[in-house]
């Protein structure tokens, strides 16, 4: 098929970018959408014209690293997918396909469609995880960990970290990644001990990073490629009101 | 703004049952006993002022709120779908200015009227009169705008009761649809209930 | 040539850990907080040990080239990890996961290591679940286990097709936790393209920060690679897209020796390739072989009508099917290990059975299991793949059985290293994927992610404490002597040569074409003549590289073409060692299958009188590499032919 790519450039972080229309034909309905951009970047770099930026790693939709606006939805028009994920079959030949970045304050553009997440990082810096140091844990089965409560953390621990809820919420809100990590680890009675310590510094870090709050629009849990659910969101509301009365 | 959206809600409920008793008998008498009694007893204008700071508490944290989102997001999309979402939960802030208008036109109708002129005290006109006066032909642009409110109400309510609870953190995958739905439920008993007012008076006029 | 110490403790294998426990030197914790260590990779191996070592006090420096330590490629094992619990009550124990991972990397592996790695095995599992790794738990909450190719015991803990994802999240966890208490100090979006080397010492790296394009010296008393597998010199391969083989190569180069780097493994059940824009290959979890049945038509004109459209898998009856490996295989059937698995999809492929438009790929199919066990049993077990595979092929593996081909997924070989998981250069230490020591000719499933954690989190902290025992009388470096000086030069002095070619090919297309030539003479399947043809066609490509590759913008900025570039180069060099090594192994075993040396019914023939030792490469300038020798003497396993019928 022959499509019209309209692509958000920015040579570096200060410059001011702008989107750019490139031309390509003959691309494969089979073809993935980063395998086009593959193909798209090959023909600008033989015309001697910069590639076009954008992250991706694993390319089997785990790692959480690609991360385009396609269209006006975060990894494009297909369900629980990441944009590696996504294939051309979902679009028609002579379509123009618009490609931008995530857009929220807390991920400033790098280069072109590149974005840093690292303030996620910063804020499982702040008690997403369990202090447990290497060498002291008890025999793995001295913990019963009901079915029930296992498969709903692993739900919730499915999370891929990539910045789909961010960029689809009108708010730029981290709630449903935050709520992710403390649902995940407040549901396994390894992770209670120090939940609400959890739930009062992420929250803090969360805010302290200038993402959006959460309005309960939902738009997160429909664009995110993992299918993590906002009642996560309820948890972690439900965690952290409880630290701060219990306090 | 869950808690005192919720506190609203509440109030929404009691005051939809008292305008509803207009239409229980002909002469107003039910309404006008129940309109007087909301006026003049202690609890309630205690209440009146309590309802007020929930209104402004309920607008500045909105208007906060929002201004803190918008901040968020410095560089908008070229082009958005909105994902998967409801108009309601997308637009609460424009719902939300505009049943504020509402709000002040309704209150220069029946609030000032009551509570800073002598109408009613002077026995000039009855509660159950001052409500049937506005809804008449010749107002007819108030009936409409009424209605245009209540239905931006429904759509304000539509998503802010489950929107409550999610953020008290009473929620979770099975109350999630059943809140949805009381929730819609609940919405369009408001301005459906609202709404029947106006349209009552007014075809009783016009017939 | 040489031949190299491994530096085993003395006595019986069972003993030898605990011998070296007790004995090892260590370091106070006032000393500790006075020495560095860096660590390259974020993956299971790097992660959990720099985890690790930032409790122990040690000040660690980490670094990745993705944007995040959680995006590294261990992230996307599906399967599981084995461990010798027992908790099935089906005669497990550490002996036999020794023996296990013996055996299936068909006797190439060191004893003493591999049994170190099935003792920590259950500590892994312990320290997991305690950093709140969700497991699968039966009803009754205790942990639940799955069985995995090359074993007869269920000894695989899991958590659904994610296993990866959630063991790295925990070693990121606690990663992250010592990050807040700044025990480690995080550096991503960093490329490694140097190791410093003072007096005989690994002390540092050269770094270049993939966002300003910056060059930066980073000191370290000693330094961890855990840098993964070479993978990707295949170009097509499972592997993610930057994984690449460069900082291993420039420790070789630095005098570190490569061992067994012609053992690839060639993972049986992927998805086929389905173009020439294809920029890698997707793995189903070795786990659906457990209910999955691979087969082929018996007859060739089904296999002529499948491959030209005109038929579906489903509509051929069952008893034209040829479940091949059940029936080459009773004993294994569909569980024999992967090197065996892909061998066989690849003969009936080349016989003309293949089921698809390439005639390369075969059915991998889960009726029966959907008929016995009911289509949400296989849901829950493996509803994430057949997601995955729907949306890449567009079909549902439900109905139609899904179509699978053997590609790249792991390097066995890697730097050699001592029982310390020290390199030949002191102070230089490689871990997980990127070292060669646990998995001998062919890695079991669900090992990979035993060997990186038991790596990072119980043996590394150990050895490496031995090591710096004797430096705490070494002051931190100035990043400003003349090693580290020379070895920035040198960096930048790379980048201008790969700026000045200004040629006309952007670096994948010699990607691409290496990739087909390792797939082509170095792949499945290798004979004297093929690796050689290899061996003269790579430095063929390689001259290319150096004279026609283009690279646009400038290095003082976000540059991909820049950084594939550099990783091309090295993969042009790695390429050809991998067929060398090919080439001087002139026997069959595991991943490594030379077609001159087979049983008379096509299964690997070893030939243990001369080869049952390690080949490591030593670098030498402008001439052919010299191999040295680490002999593998069996004290406990008795080398037979593997055999799984």
């Amino acid at each position: 098929m022959d499509l019209t790519l309209k692509i958000w450039r920015q040579a570096s972080a200060k410059a001011k970018g702008k989107f750019e229309s490139y031309p390509i034909s003959n691309i494969s309905a089979d073809c993935s959408f980063l395998e086009m951009i593959d193909i798209l970047n090959e023909k600008l770099v033989r015309d001697n014209i910069d590639p076009v930026a954008f992250d991706h790693d694993c390319r089997e939709g785990i790692c959480g690293m690609c991360s385009l606006y396609v269209n006006g939805r975060p990894h494009g028009p297909d369900d629980d997918i990441t944009t590696c994920q996504l294939h051309m079959r979902k679009f028609k030949n002579g379509d123009t396909i618009t490609i931008e970045p995530w857009r929220a304050g807390p991920f400033p553009v790098i280069k072109d469609l590149i974005v840093d997440r690292n303030a996620f990082d910063k804020i499982l810096q702040d008690g997403g995880f369990i202090s447990a140091n290497t060498g002291s844990a008890p025999d793995a089965n001295a913990i019963l960990i009901p079915n029930r409560e296992a498969e709903q953390s692993m739900d919730a621990a499915a999370c891929i970290g990539c910045g789909a809820c961010v960029a689809a919420c009108k708010n730029s809100s981290a709630m449903l990644f935050v709520s992710a990590k403390i649902s995940h680890l407040a549901l396994l009675p390894q992770g209670k001990a120090e939940a609400a310590i959890r739930a009062k510094a992420m929250v803090a870090k969360m805010d302290e990073l200038g993402f959006g709050g959460c309005t309960n629009t939902g738009a997160c849990e429909a664009e995110c490629p993992k299918d993590i659910s906002i009642s996560n969101i309820a948890r972690l509301n439900r965690e952290f009101l409880c630290a701060v009365i219990l306090e | 703004m869950s808690l005192t959206g919720l506190f609203l809600v509440v109030f929404l409920c009691v005051h939809l049952f008292v305008n509803l008793l207009t239409l229980v008998d002909a002469d107003g008498s039910t309404f006008n006993t129940v309109a007087h009694f909301m006026g003049t007893n202690i609890i309630m204008s205690v209440m009146q002022w309590v309802l007020g700071a929930g209104f402004i508490l309920h607008m500045l944290w909105a208007t906060v709120l929002t201004l803190k989102n918008r901040a968020a997001r410095p560089v908008k999309y070229e082009v958005s779908t909105n994902s998967d979402t409801s108009w309601s939960s997308q637009n609460m802030f424009i719902s939300g200015a505009t049943v504020l208008a509402f709000l002040v036109l309704h209150l220069v109708n029946y609030f000032y009227k009551i509570k800073f002129t002598e109408l009613i005290e002077s026995g000039q006109m009855s509660e159950f009169e001052l409500v049937t006066s506005i809804f008449q032909p010749q107002y007819w642009y108030f009936s409409v705008i009424y209605i245009i409110s209540f239905i931006l109400l429904g759509l304000h309510l539509n998503h802010s009761f489950q929107s409550s609870f999610q953020t008290l953190g009473l929620n979770n995958t099975s109350w999630l649809p059943r809140l949805k739905f009381i929730g819609t439920l609940y919405a369009i008993v408001i301005a459906v209930g609202f709404s029947i007012i106006p349209i009552f008076f007014l075809m009783k006029a016009l017939l | 040539m040489g031949t190299l110490n491994s530096r085993s403790p003395e006595g019986h294998v069972s003993q030898q850990w605990t011998k070296f426990k007790s004995t090892c030197h260590l370091v106070n914790p006032a000393n500790k907080r006075k020495l560095d260590i860096i660590v390259v990779g974020t993956g299971l191996a790097g992660a959990s040990a720099a985890a690790a070592l930032g409790e122990q006090g040690y000040n660690v420096k980490i670094f990745c080239y993705q944007d995040s330590p959680r995006r590294a490629h261990s992230i996307a094992a599906q399967g599981g990890i084995n461990a010798a619990k027992n908790y099935q009550n089906d005669g497990d124990s550490v002996y036999r996961l020794f023996y296990d991972t013996i055996k299936g990397g068909d006797y190439r592996a060191r004893e003493s290591n591999v049994h170190r790695l099935a003792e920590v095995s259950n500590l892994i599992i312990d320290h997991s679940v305690a950093t709140g790794v969700p497991f699968a738990r039966d009803y009754g909450g205790l942990l639940d286990n799955r069985s995995f190719g090359g074993s007869q015991v269920s000894r695989t803990f899991y958590a659904r097709g994610q296993t990866g994802q959630q063991l790295l999240l925990g070693a990121y966890n606690s990663l992250n936790r010592q990050i807040k208490n700044k025990t480690v100090e995080m550096f991503s979006r960093r490329d490694v393209l140097d190791i410093v080397i003072i007096d005989g010492k690994a002390r540092g790296i050269i770094a270049r920060n993939l966002v300003t394009g910056e060059i930066e010296k980073h000191f370290g008393h000693a330094v961890c690679l855990a840098t993964g597998g070479y993978g990707n010199t295949y170009f097509l391969s499972t592997n993610a897209m930057g994984s690449n083989g460069s900082v291993a190569w420039q420790a070789y180069k630095k005098g570190a020796f490569f061992a067994n780097p012609c053992f690839t493994q060639i993972h049986p059940t992927c998805i086929p390739v389905h173009g020439d824009y294809q920029s890698k290959l997707t793995l189903m979890s070795e786990s659906l072989r457990n209910d999955g049945r691979i087969w082929v038509p018996k007859k060739i004109e089904d296999a002529k009508r499948l491959q030209k459209g005109e038929i579906k898998g489903s509509q051929i009856p069952e008893d034209d099917r040829d479940y091949y490996l059940e029936r080459r295989y009773p004993a294994f059937g569909n569980l024999v290990p992967r090197d065996v698995a892909s061998r066989a999809a690849k003969e009936r492929c080349d016989a003309g059975f293949g089921v698809n438009n390439t005639g390369l790929a075969v059915f991998l199919d889960f009726s029966d299991a959907i008929n016995r066990l009911g289509k949400a049993t296989i849901e829950a077990r493996y509803g994430n793949l057949f997601q995955m595979y729907e949306k890449i092929v567009d079909e549902n593996p439900y109905e139609t059985p899904m179509m699978i081909y053997p590609a790249v997924h792991y390097t066995m070989g890697g730097l050699w290293v001592d029982y310390h998981l020290m390199t030949t250069v002191p102070g230089l230490f490689a871990l997980g994927e990127a070292n060669f020591s646990d998995h001998g000719a062919n890695r079991l499933g669900a090992s990979a992610l035993m060997q990186g954690l038991a790596d990072g989190y119980f043996i590394l902290p150990y050895t490496i404490g031995d090591f710096l025992s004797k430096e705490i009388g070494t002051k931190r470096m100035s990043t400003e002597s003349p090693e580290f000086i020379e070895a920035e030069k040198k960096v930048s002095d790379r980048i201008q040569k790969l700026y000045a070619i200004k040629g006309n090919e952007p670096a994948d297309y010699f990607h691409k074409k290496l990739g087909q030539v390792m797939w082509e003479y170095v792949g499945m399947g290798r004979t004297e003549e093929s690796l050689k043809k290899a061996i003269e066609l790579i430095p063929k490509i390689r001259e290319e590289f150096w004279s026609n590759l283009k690279i646009t913008g400038n290095p003082t900025e976000y540059n991909p073409e820049l950084e594939k570039a550099g990783r091309v180069a090295d993969f042009l060099e790695l390429g050809e060692l991998m067929a060398r090594d090919a080439l001087n192994r002139r026997e069959s075993c595991g991943g490594h299958f030379r077609e001159e040396m087979q049983t008379e019914d096509g299964e690997a023939k070893r030939d243990d009188e001369n080869f049952a030792y390690v080949a490591a490469w030593e670098h030498k300038e402008n001439a052919v590499p010299e191999l040295h020798k680490e002999p593998l003497e069996y004290k406990e396993v008795k080398l037979v032919q593997r055999n799984y019928k």
